[in-house]
């Protein structure tokens, strides 16, 4: 008997990408799936790293490692751009001119920092007194501007959601406090923070909490602040209802966006998203093609831990969909975040599709107990540890011990 | 949910004074609603509240702003212009509709 031998192909190897063509290495036999990954570059940023590189609290060679070393054997890695996915062909078409051909898609192809969509955003002062670190270069530049930095008002800003890691402004705030005091600095500045939001983060409780710690830290809050410019030379952001606020240096988190690709395939909404159903994370319109990680639209945060809760309940579906068994597993919309709230402590946030961030206790294998939505060393050292947990058991797709399902086990329901 | 009426008819309002269930509205309760946060309705309000309502009927959630100017070709400018402040809130609301999740 012969069988037919069927390609999968995956764009992006970050995160959700590499995460699952290892862990589909292992489940699909050779003699069956050939399993074909793309991204543009060979470099595999540990992306958490960049909120700390800005202060110096992790070297730039601790976040960036090759991709094809994390690639599994069996798995062929194309290098190059893609120009359009054909969901009529089932063709991905390179911008060089290759082709790849495939039976099932997983674009799992993120999304990006686009300092492009905000007039005066980009020019003269980019990367400098208008910093960010939503990329390894803009990290690295804004260490330099904050080793120079002598105090004045510096204004970490949020362009609009959703954006990647949403809490990592806050930390960065926070970070920021910190980094002022230990410099002497902090009586000389004042730190502000700006979001689209009508209070410091998205869900409630969670928003009343880190709201409290911004006030304890003496961190200005400004909300509702869409954003129309920056004026470069005045030094100021302003909003579509014509407010300003001043920095001497800028934080900014730009609009995040999907990649171009899905734009031009006709796949994705106004900010270049793949609709998918959120608990399968196939695409609501062609079933050939799935989403994982932060390129789709389910209905919760864009983070790491999400592809990772994401891609195992993938994994099983994928393995059963590949037999021509019904899937029989459903992602709850899991997240689960340490929030650095400075001065070597950490909080963690751990929520679903249906569950707000709950107070409690969180059971961390390895680590111990974590303790949610409220300040602790431990959440720290476990921030911390998650970078070798990254490198060494997620990207190769070795177990955990964590469960994608959240867990109400150790949990208060929040009032 | 609390029970409230507008415009004659008895509505459920979340605390926050948000329809609950965007079956209940009408064109009249929008015409109410807007003027209960001081804005008359014109037509360039009424195209936006169209879009709003036809866009929850095929999306199942509130359209962004962003999507709002995207789709409907109108500048952010101008829906700051049209709903003062807190524009994609201040829409879902005058369309009956639940405030923008858009932000996890």
């Amino acid at each position: 008997m012969t069988t037919t031998m069927r390609t999968l192909v995956v764009l992006g190897a970050g995160t959700a990408g590499t995460m699952v063509v290892n862990k589909l290495r292992h489940r699909l036999p050779t003699s069956e799936w050939r399993i074909t990954v793309v991204d543009k570059d060979d470099l595999h940023d540990y992306q958490p790293g960049y909120l700390f590189l800005p202060f110096g609290l992790i070297e730039p060679e601790q976040v960036r490692r090759t991709r094809h070393g994390l690639i599994t054997e069996g798995v062929e890695l194309v290098l190059g751009d893609v120009d359009r996915v054909d969901q009529q062909a089932r063709e991905v078409s390179l911008l060089d001119g290759r082709t790849l051909v495939y039976d099932e898609l997983v674009i799992a192809s993120g999304t990006s920092p686009r300092p492009d969509q905000t007039p005066g955003m980009l020019g003269a002062e980019w990367h400098r007194s208008v910093g960010e670190f939503y990329t390894y270069d803009g990290a690295l530049a804004l260490r330099e501007s904050l080793a120079g930095f002598s105090g004045g008002r510096l204004v970490v800003h949020v362009t609009e959601m959703p954006i990647k890691c949403p809490v990592a402004p806050l930390e960065f705030a926070f970070l920021a406090d910190d980094f002022l005091r230990r410099r002497g600095l902090r009586d000389r500045s004042e730190i502000v923070y700006v979001t689209p939001l009508d209070g410091a983060f998205t869900k409630p409780v969670a928003s009343r909490e880190l709201g409290h710690l911004l006030a304890d830290k003496g961190i200005t809050l400004e909300t509702d602040f869409m954003v129309e410019h920056v004026d470069q030379e005045r030094r100021v952001i302003v909003s579509y209802d014509e407010r300003e606020v001043a920095y001497d240096q800028l934080v900014t988190i730009p609009l995040n966006m999907g990649a171009d690709f899905v734009a031009r395939s006709g796949l994705g909404d106004e900010l270049n998203y793949v609709p998918v159903d959120k608990h399968t994370m196939r695409s609501t319109e062609h079933p050939a093609i799935w989403v994982l990680g932060d390129a789709s639209t389910i209905p919760t945060s864009k983070a790491g831990s999400v592809a990772h809760f994401s891609v195992e309940v993938f994994v099983d579906n994928f393995v059963e969909h590949a037999r021509g068994q019904a899937m029989t597993h459903s992602f709850d919309g899991h997240a689960n975040c340490f929030v650095e709230s400075g001065g070597g402590k950490a909080m963690l946030l751990d929520f679903n599709y249906d569950t707000e961030p709950l107070t409690g206790t969180f059971p961390l294998p390895h680590l111990g107990p974590m303790t949610l939505l409220k300040e602790s060393r431990a959440n720290h050292v476990g921030k911390l540890a998650f970078r070798h947990i990254y490198w060494n058991l997620l990207l190769p797709g070795r177990p955990l011990g964590l469960p994608a399902q959240m867990s109400m086990a150790g949990k208060v329901p929040a009032a | 949910m609390p029970t409230t009426t507008i415009a004659g008819q008895a509505v459920e309002v979340n605390d926050e004074g948000f329809l609950t269930r965007p079956d209940q509205w009408s064109d009249d309760l929008g015409t109410e609603l807007a003027r209960l946060i001081g804005i008359e309705l014109t037509a360039d309000h009424w195209k936006l509240v169209r879009f709003l309502r036809d866009d929850f009927a095929h999306q199942g959630e509130t359209a962004t702003l962003r999507r709002v100017s995207t789709q409907t070709g109108t500048p952010i400018k101008s829906l700051f212009d049209l709903f003062p402040g807190k524009p994609a809130k201040k829409m879902a609301y005058v369309a009956g509709l639940p405030k923008p999740k858009g932000c996890v």
